[in-house]
């Protein structure tokens, strides 16, 4: 086996052995990409040097026999919208093609001190917008399961990169479902954690109200280490909260005995395919003969959350996103002959289709005239939403669903229907609109071989309880034994 | 203007005097080189996001509460929308429709009348940067460039209601406006340095007519003055249309200094719909009764008070009382000085004329002079007790505001001391009255006057030391 197939906890007692350096584990997890990114296209910067040199520092002090942090050693990558020092953060649009940003987002400070290696950015839709990463200015990205599948959106490259061991682990962002969808194609842990509970400072903002932080990993231990790594408060963000930070592999457990686990009805109706809605129940099923306690419940405004979201989303992106004129930096049309063509031209040219439908869809919702019809009758929902949770988790511990209504679907399938697109973040985004935490674990295969993933969602600031389960599952379903069947070496893929 | 009414509301911009920025630590000094006071926070650069500076909020309260304001006990922040390079992220924050204060009130006096200017919002706000344009303005230039310095700035937006009649009500309410705002402390209120702006809007009416007519925003007044002018030719203007049977239109109108007239500038560069929506990266902000209550117990006496006090307890002329807290330091020199020497006007008239001059000349603040109220009160003093004239007062405390030296050694070394020895100028009056036998004969014929005159050699006999009205009496006594 080599090395860039451990998980984060199994290389960090390796090296606590002294059975490797953290130099070999660095080099071997480059070597890995280097042979397999070109099939993948999972990395729009690799910082082969950063990551080396980080390395470097590991053994030293792993030779003086000081304490290591968790990570230390480990290799990751970020989504290329989390900003790093004097490094290409590109948000996988031509609008960032050329950016290098001058400051470090908090949490890859947190994994600078944590000694984790940075291997590279990683491919996104751009600024985050999408299901597919079909929609990265730069080239898409495999699904390494099916290579002519893609491997869900936005954080396509995070969760890609991990199933294909070309990082131990990654970090994603979640607005709508973008770790947790592409975590459940590619068969990997995706956990989109509280709002307020990761700090958001240095993540380019899409949706600032539902923006989140979180890992992408290879198991939920995995996913635990690296949550507890990059959680906290933030001084530099007033909406992170302050609140300890538990160890969450403390959590971790098999036994589910007397847990009450939540079924929404809403979540099991028509358009999810009949594969994963067996997996997800047969997953149920094993949960309850360990001794859980499922229950069918209701969360009454569910039909809601994608008309509220696909209005709020787009409203606060359409702010966001205001930024990018070509003033400052990044790209700008060069031909215009005053500034307000050089806006229109800059933002035409630099900015891809679906970025400028929900510019459009952001700006129109704000309106004078629309603002009470649209933004804030969708916040008047987003708050029914959130009660909906709030008394369902009165009643269960945690809800389960299946993160996406279908397996990784082929690439060109939905780019021209964005209104199919969304509907595959259907059962993803009231996490965020509710702002509860949820993770995506893999609990089956299909039988073509496709990874499904299973989703569980917590009451705020239930990160523990929502590992636990997740635990269980790995555990129960056996799921993550199998890996995808890649190449050791460059080609396409075997089997 | 005797057949129409005039109304005008004005919109004040106020810098707040913090040390950082409202949502970064960068400097808020001005005059650094462009771009010097700037970080990722206040360029706003992908990924970054704001942080309340909790003194401009409390600066912001203290301005309300000196104002005359209820406080917004819930406060949030919304995002501006518009496109403008001096503007990094395409949105300022501000509060639309919560605004941190309302239902205030400002006491204006003018023409010896006192009256109340309503206000109707304080909100608080980011500022944004400064635009340098190679021409008239961004579409007419070839290029323009942009500095972020005062990006990102605090500040405060005082609207008051459309309470002013006149444009010399509207000058008065900013001097007092001003004037409140530099007791508290809380903004330095610079309109040269840009960190005090004002938009006036004016409308006017056929007198008796409770309708409000259509209102004109004027935008460019750089100073108090120009606020006045350019009300004054609005108004001119206004009334002009109106009798020509002609319309006013709704618009904004920039004021031309040069010229001293208003040009219309509706300009395609402005949005008009700034798409305002809550600002979703800052928590709420809630103003508790203590704290409200902490910052009341720390505003000084305010302008008005000090007025009523100045006019009542001290009994100066209004004229003077305006003047003396125009400035808060000159009022309290005064007071202190008063305190001294329990004569309101003698150490009005004082401080308004000499010490004022001396202060001028020098360019020094009241607080930086040597001249404390101290030393005034023992010039003041020195002159009532007839150790010193007037005029030897004068170079008593001038020599004092130049060396700081104690106002009795400065008239013992100046041997400033007048004579009131009797036995000493009734000689030198018999002497001038011997060399000037035509004066006297001239007062003996009743000519009045030349008793001056004879004053006046006696004087100068004495090099300006002899007791003036010592002199004129034992002169009368020997002539008669």
């Amino acid at each position: 086996m080599s090395l860039y197939q451990y998980t984060a906890h199994e290389l960090r007692d390796m090296l606590r052995r002294k059975e490797v350096s953290a130099a070999e584990i660095t080099d071997s997890v480059l070597e890995r990409i280097d042979s397999l990114d070109s099939v993948i296209k999972a990395y729009v910067t690799v910082t082969a040097e950063v990551a080396k040199s980080m390395a470097k520092a590991v053994d030293a002090q792993l030779a003086q026999g000081s304490d290591l942090p968790e990570l230390a050693g480990i290799p990751m990558g970020l989504k290329d919208n989390l900003n790093t020092k004097g490094i290409r953060t590109t948000c996988s649009s031509k609008m960032l093609e050329n950016y290098i940003s001058p400051y470090d987002s908090t949490v890859y400070e947190k994994l600078i001190k944590s000694m984790s290696p940075l291997l590279g950015k990683l491919n996104m839709d751009e600024f985050a917008m999408g299901s597919s990463t079909e929609n990265s200015a730069f080239f898409n990205t495999a699904n390494p399961w099916d290579l002519e599948r893609v491997p869900g959106g936005s954080s396509g490259g995070s969760a890609a990169a991990v199933a294909a061991d070309e990082a131990i682990f990654t970090l994603g962002s979640d607005t709508g479902g973008s770790i947790r969808q592409p975590a459940a194609f590619c068969g990997v842990v995706g956990l989109k954690p509280t709002y307020g509970r990761v700090s958001r400072y240095g993540l380019v903002a899409f949706a600032s109200s539902l923006d989140q932080i979180g890992p992408i990993t290879k198991d939920v231990t995995d996913a635990a280490l690296v949550l507890t790594a990059i959680a906290g408060h933030d001084p530099m963000d007033s909406t992170s909260v302050n609140k300890e930070v538990p160890d969450y592999t403390k959590f971790l457990k098999e036994d589910v005995k007397g847990l009450k686990i939540g079924l929404p009805k809403e979540y099991f109706v028509e358009g999810i395919d009949p594969e994963v809605k067996t997996k997800v129940m047969e997953t149920v099923q094993k949960l309850e003969e360990a001794g859980a306690e499922v229950k069918e419940i209701s969360l009454p405004h569910t039909d809601a959350a994608l008309a509220t979201y696909y209005i709020i989303a787009p409203a606060e992106a359409s702010s966001n996103l205001a930024r990018y004129d070509g003033v400052r930096y990044g790209y700008r049309s060069e031909t215009a002959p005053d500034v307000l063509t050089m806006y229109k031209k800059t933002r035409s040219e630099g900015f891809g289709p679906e970025v400028k439908r929900r510019i459009m869809l952001g700006t129109y919702a704000l309106s004078s005239g629309y603002y009470d019809a649209y933004y804030l009758k969708a916040q008047k929902v987003r708050t029914l939403i959130v009660q909906d949770f709030q008394k369902a988790f009165e009643e269960v511990d945690v809800i389960v669903s299946s993160t996406t209504p279908t397996p990784a679907f082929k690439m060109g399938d939905k780019i021209d229907d964005p209104m199919s697109m969304y509907l595959s973040d259907m059962f993803t985004l009231p996490a965020n609109m509710a702002a509860i935490p949820a993770i995506s674990v893999p609990c089956g295969y299909t039988e073509a071989g496709l990874p499904v993933g299973f989703q569980i969602m917590g009451p705020a600031f239930g990160e523990g309880t929502i590992l636990h389960v997740a635990y269980a599952v790995e555990k129960l379903t056996g799921a993550r034994e199998r890996r995808p069947k890649l190449p050791e070496k460059g080609g396409a893929a075997c089997e | 203007m005797s057949k129409y009414e005039t109304i005008i509301g004005l919109e004040v911009h106020a810098e707040l005097r913090t040390k950082s920025k409202l949502f970064c630590d960068c400097s808020t000094t001005f005059g650094a080189e462009p771009n010097t006071q700037v970080c990722p926070i206040c360029l706003g650069l992908p990924g970054v996001l704001p942080v309340l500076n909790k003194q401009a909020v409390e600066y912001a309260i203290e301005a309300a509460l000196a104002l005359n304001c209820e406080i917004q006990p819930y406060n949030k922040f919304d995002r501006k929308n518009y496109f403008y390079p001096d503007l990094p992220k395409a949105y300022q924050i501000s509060q639309y429709d919560l605004p941190l204060a309302r239902n205030g009130y400002v006491t204006i006096h003018v023409d010896g009348k006192t009256k109340k200017i309503g206000i109707t919002r304080i909100h608080l706000e980011e500022e944004a940067g400064k635009s340098v344009h190679s021409g008239d303005n961004i579409l007419g230039s070839e290029y323009s460039l942009e500095d972020y310095n005062r990006t990102g700035i605090p500040l405060i937006e005082i609207v008051s209601e459309p309470d002013m009649r006149s444009p010399a009500e509207a000058y008065a309410y900013l001097t007092t406006l001003k004037n409140i705002l530099q007791y508290t402390g809380v903004s330095d209120c610079k309109m040269e340095e840009g960190s005090l702006r004002c938009d006036a809007n004016i409308s006017i009416r056929p007198v008796g007519s409770d309708k409000f007519g259509t209102k004109v925003e004027l935008k460019n007044l750089n100073s108090f003055r120009a606020v006045q002018k350019a009300l004054e030719y609005e108004e001119k203007r206004q009334a002009k249309l109106l009798d020509r049977g002609e319309k006013v239109i709704q618009e904004t109108r920039h004021w031309d200094e040069s010229t001293g007239r208003t040009h219309s500038m509706r300009s395609k560069e402005e949005a008009n719909d700034y798409r305002y929506f809550p600002e979703p990266d800052l928590v709420p902000v809630v103003i508790s009764t203590e704290w409200i209550e902490k910052v009341r117990e720390r505003l000084p006496e305010l302008p008005e008070a000090k007025w009523q006090r100045f006019v009542h307890e001290y009994g100066l002329p209004e004229y003077d009382t305006e003047l003396i807290i125009s400035n808060r330091d000159m009022a309290e020199f005064f007071e202190a000085t008063v305190k001294l020497h329990n004569d309101p006007k003698t150490v009005s008239n004082w401080v308004m004329g000499e010490l004022t001059r001396l202060l001028k000349e020098s360019g020094q603040a009241i607080t930086e002079s040597k001249v404390t109220p101290e030393v005034l009160a023992r010039v003041i003093k020195l002159v009532d007790k007839g150790t010193i004239s007037n005029t030897a007062a004068k170079t008593v405390l001038e020599e004092s505001f130049k060396t700081g030296k104690d106002p009795d050694d400065i008239v013992k070394e100046k041997g400033l001391a007048q004579i009131s020895d009797t036995a000493e100028l009734e000689k030198v009056v018999a002497e001038v009255i011997a060399a000037n036998p035509q004066s006297v004969e001239d007062f003996r014929n009743g000519k009045d006057r030349a008793i001056g005159f004879l004053v006046g050699q006696v004087m100068k006999a004495t090099k300006g030391r002899a007791n003036p009205k010592l002199v004129n009496e034992l002169l009368r006594k020997k002539l008669q």
